[in-house]
């Protein structure tokens, strides 16, 4: 029977694996995990259940939908080591190695795949002239050599780089063990073990159903966070986010509502982009040389180089993190010396002396189709204001702030990691008593990728504490999670999930903000205004305005300190309850209400990690202005935290950071 | 709007359940207005939420009738401009109009195999149970980097 509105059909799946999302991290499980379900059932007679979900079609989910014009990570001759070297330098030396290293020696088998799919990979030629991936040239696998447009980064033409390894995925797992169009919103914890994950509930945005899952194992795989901050642009440019503006914080604030174990939530990612339309700057930096200058024409990157020698080391690599590339910029946005361009008219200059008119050709080709790839809103704003870039520089800014694990970021969940590379098994430090006791020791404890909460595993974005894996490495880490839930199932056999909540109160919380709605809509004659409901949209722009004003976001050059953090806290608290009162009078807003829900639970433990750590540990991306300093002695650890869904509250405390690979191979000596 | 149908193309996908464009959209945007209820259009589609369009062009791309273009972003954008692709088997041409009148055209690949064409398994092994707490995947693309062992400092 079909449901109606306000009276959804309910629709129960048993099932061992449920994969949850579709974007590269899911789509890579979806391909290894066919294969490793083979083998348990021919080698051991276990024939697995396995179910993919996704918020929307995979052909053009994920953070990958509209393209690509690299792929950032590509080992190739590197050594792993080399770059979980790099993650760490970028992140502020606190991240996990056993993940980044164990990245680095599996991403390019993805990248392989992806070529022999149909990606197009861009090609270098024994004259050293570059070239589109349709000529034919030897295959990466074979020897072909890449177009490096950094030290780890490959150019591609990937306009349909998701459509492809969507393709791939859909083949592997089959079409009847997929189902789009289910938004998951909470996962359900073991009735006999609140440290086990049991079962996820969501429920359709085409039909008026809600799905309730009972598994053994789950992928959470979701993608990180966009909009918890007030964007720059809040007419219709609010869409225009850097990353997509449907990555809601899912997989963060369902799996803290499960009990796992988070980690790092106070990085962020502020990305310096091209202004408004938050087109790419990696290939104009690194392929075609240009340089980001302020309004004077000053490379502030040399102006103010004295300010990384602040932050021994990690200003003192030959490419300084992120952040302090940042902090160098808003320097001269502060001082007055705004707008920052990015000189492409000098660049491309520069290139055309040593270039034939076919290569010049070829040259604006390629700075378009850098954009046209996989941010096409920035050419709109180069028609709209008439900027060719071999004639007109254009603004530089930094955006609002991002949560992620995948790019250049390292917020997220504390994964079990690869046990054959001297990662810690024990937690000795000063504060190890504060870690709640339920929690495991250590780096690994059995089930790669898998999460604190029994059953529950996670990839990508929602990985924290490496970071800079990217599309390719995000794809790798759903195999690496593939493998180790088949034998997470394997081991637990004969175990079977029992929901610690019955399937009418699930279906009530979810069906909650269109019972609302349907109740008090007719008590006043303005549909959005009404003193019982709250809107999401309204919601989100109150959660966007405190982290915005108090919380480090644009409205205050990404400044904040401990008693701005207090009254954010009391204004989060009181959202948190509001979101009691979300309304849904349609499947879409239903949608847009759990989305706002998640970013406001991704938003608070933001907030309470940067409240918990007494430092700024990432300046440019924000600044404690009480606590201004990288502070080595005491800060060189991760902040974790664990939420009690039932009491509402957050534990916040830190573990111990190890290096497992020598880090000082970085680092040149202090500019003069 | 960032996306907007065109009335004299769109035919909502000639009455199916849903359209193209509503199958596609991340962000789960576009809607058929089918008694023209919404829009005063019926049978064709609409950007119900406009201000949470990303311009990520995949409805564009998908529309079998061409009806779907993009105005960009009113509040950052001089109108006047367009970026408007046809989205082939294996390749995409891109029409660039400036706001000035210029004109670029571009033309880019965008896969080498046929649509469809992926075998996912074809010609790989098959997984073996003794390998499955070891590193590396059931296949080997020759993209495994073992690493050089000297540098784990810990192990």
């Amino acid at each position: 029977m079909a449901g109606e509105f306000g009276k959804p059909e309910v629709i129960q799946e048993e099932v061992d694996i449920l994969l949850i999302g579709g974007g590269m991290a899911c789509c890579g499980a979806a391909y290894e995990i066919m294969r490793w379900a083979d083998a348990a059932k021919k080698e051991m007679g276990i024939d697995l259940k396995i179910k993919l979900v996704d918020k929307a079609a995979m052909d053009r989910s994920g953070a990958v939908a509209q393209g690509l014009s690299a792929i950032n990570t590509y080992i190739g001759e590197q050594d792993p080591a080399d770059y979980a070297r790099m993650v760490s330098n970028d992140l502020m030396g606190i991240t996990r190695d056993d993940l980044a290293y164990d990245l680095g020696r599996h991403v390019d088998e993805s990248v392989h795949l992806f070529e022999e799919w149909g990606l197009p990979i861009w090609k270098t030629d024994e004259n050293g002239e570059r070239h589109d991936g349709s000529k034919g040239l030897p295959a990466l696998k074979d020897g072909g050599k890449p177009v490096r447009s950094g030290k780890w980064q490959i150019m591609i033409n990937g306009e349909s780089y998701k459509w492809i390894v969507a393709e791939a995925a859909k083949k592997a797992l089959g079409m009847d063990r997929i189902q789009e169009r289910i938004f998951i919103v909470k996962l359900v914890n073991d009735k006999n073990d609140p440290n086990r994950v049991a079962g996820a509930v969501g429920f359709s945005t085409r039909d008026h159903s809600v799905h309730v899952y009972k598994f053994k194992a789950c992928l959470l795989a979701a993608g990180g966070c966009v909009n918890l901050f007030r964007p720059r642009s809040v007419g219709e440019g609010q869409g225009r986010a850097w990353y997509p503006v449907w990555n809601a914080g899912s997989t963060y604030a369902m799996a803290a509502e499960a009990g796992a174990e988070l980690t790092m939530m106070e990085n962020r990612f502020v990305p310096a982009r091209f202004k408004d339309g938050y087109g790419p700057v990696g290939a104009w930096f690194l392929l075609f040389k240009a340089k980001a200058v302020n309004a004077l024409g000053e490379v502030y990157m040399d102006r103010n180089k004295e300010m990384l020698n602040d932050y021994p080391p990690y200003g003192l690599a030959a490419v300084p993190a992120s952040c302090l590339r940042n902090h160098l910029m808003l320097k001269e946005m502060k001082e007055g010396r705004g707008p920052i361009y990015m000189d492409t008219v000098s660049a491309l200059a520069k290139l055309r002396e040593t270039l034939s008119p076919r290569e010049v050709k070829h040259l604006e080709a390629e700075a378009w189709e850098d954009f046209l790839d996989m941010c096409i809103g920035q050419c709109g704003i180069w028609v709209g204001e008439n900027i060719e870039p071999e004639k007109k520089n254009s603004e530089l800014m930094p955006t609002e702030p991002y949560l992620l694990g995948s790019h250049s970021g390292c917020c997220g969940i504390w994964v079990s990691g690869p046990e054959d590379l001297g990662a810690p098994k024990a937690e000795e430090h000063a504060e190890a008593s504060k870690v709640p006791g339920h929690l495991p020791s250590g780096w690994n404890w059995g089930y790669r990728s898998m999460t604190t909460v029994k059953g529950l595993f996670t990839a990508g974005d929602g990985v924290g504490a490496s970071g800079h894996k990217f599309s390719s490495g995000s794809h790798a880490e759903g195999r690496i999670c593939a493998k180790s839930m088949v034998k997470f199932c394997i081991d637990n056999k004969d175990w079977k999930p029992e929901l610690d909540t019955d399937v009418n109160t699930l279906v009530d919380q979810i069906y909650q903000p269109v019972r609302t709605y349907l109740e008090h809509k007719d008590y006043t004659t303005a549909i959005d205004i009404n003193p019982h409901y709250i809107t999401p949209k309204m919601l989100q722009y109150r959660l966007q305005k405190i982290m915005d004003e108090y919380v480090a976001g644009v409205a205050t050059y990404y400044t904040t300190n401990a008693f701005m953090l207090k009254v954010a806290e009391e204004k989060l608290e009181m959202l948190k309850e509001d979101a009691m009162k979300m309304r849904a009078k349609d499947l879409h807003e239903l949608l847009r209400a759990w989305e706002n829900y998640h970013r406001i639970i991704t938003a608070e433990a933001h907030m309470k990690h940067i409240q918990f750590r007494e430092e700024s540990r990432y300046p440019g991306f924000y600044y404690r202005m009480d606590k201004n300093f990288v502070d080595e002695e005491n800060w060189k650890c991760f902040v974790n935290s664990v939420y009690n869904k039932d009491s509402k509250q957050w534990t916040v405390f830190k573990r111990k950071h190890v290096d497992l690979v020598d880090k000082s191979k970085l680092f040149k000596a202090a500019a003069h | 709007m960032p996306t907007f149908v065109r009335t004299d193309k769109c035919d909502g996908c000639k009455g199916q359940d849903k359209t193209a464009c509503m199958y596609i959209c991340p962000h789960d945007l576009m809607m058929l207005d089918k008694d023209g209820s919404a829009t005063g259009h019926a049978m064709k589609a609409y950007n119900q939420e406009p201000e949470q369009c990303w311009e990520c062009y995949s409805c564009v791309k998908i529309c079998p009738q061409q009806a779907i273009e993009v105005r960009h972003y009113a509040d950052i954008v001089p109108l006047g401009g367009s970026v408007q692709p046809l989205r082939g088997s294996d390749s995409i041409m891109w029409t660039i109009k400036f706001r000035n009148g210029t004109l670029k055209r571009f033309k880019f690949p965008i896969r080498t195999t046929p649509e469809g064409s992926i075998n996912p398994f074809g010609g790989k092994p098959e997984a073996k149970m003794e390998n499955i707490t070891k590193s590396g995947f059931f296949n080997q693309e020759n993209g495994y980097r073992a690493g050089n062992p000297a540098e784990l400092i810990r192990k």
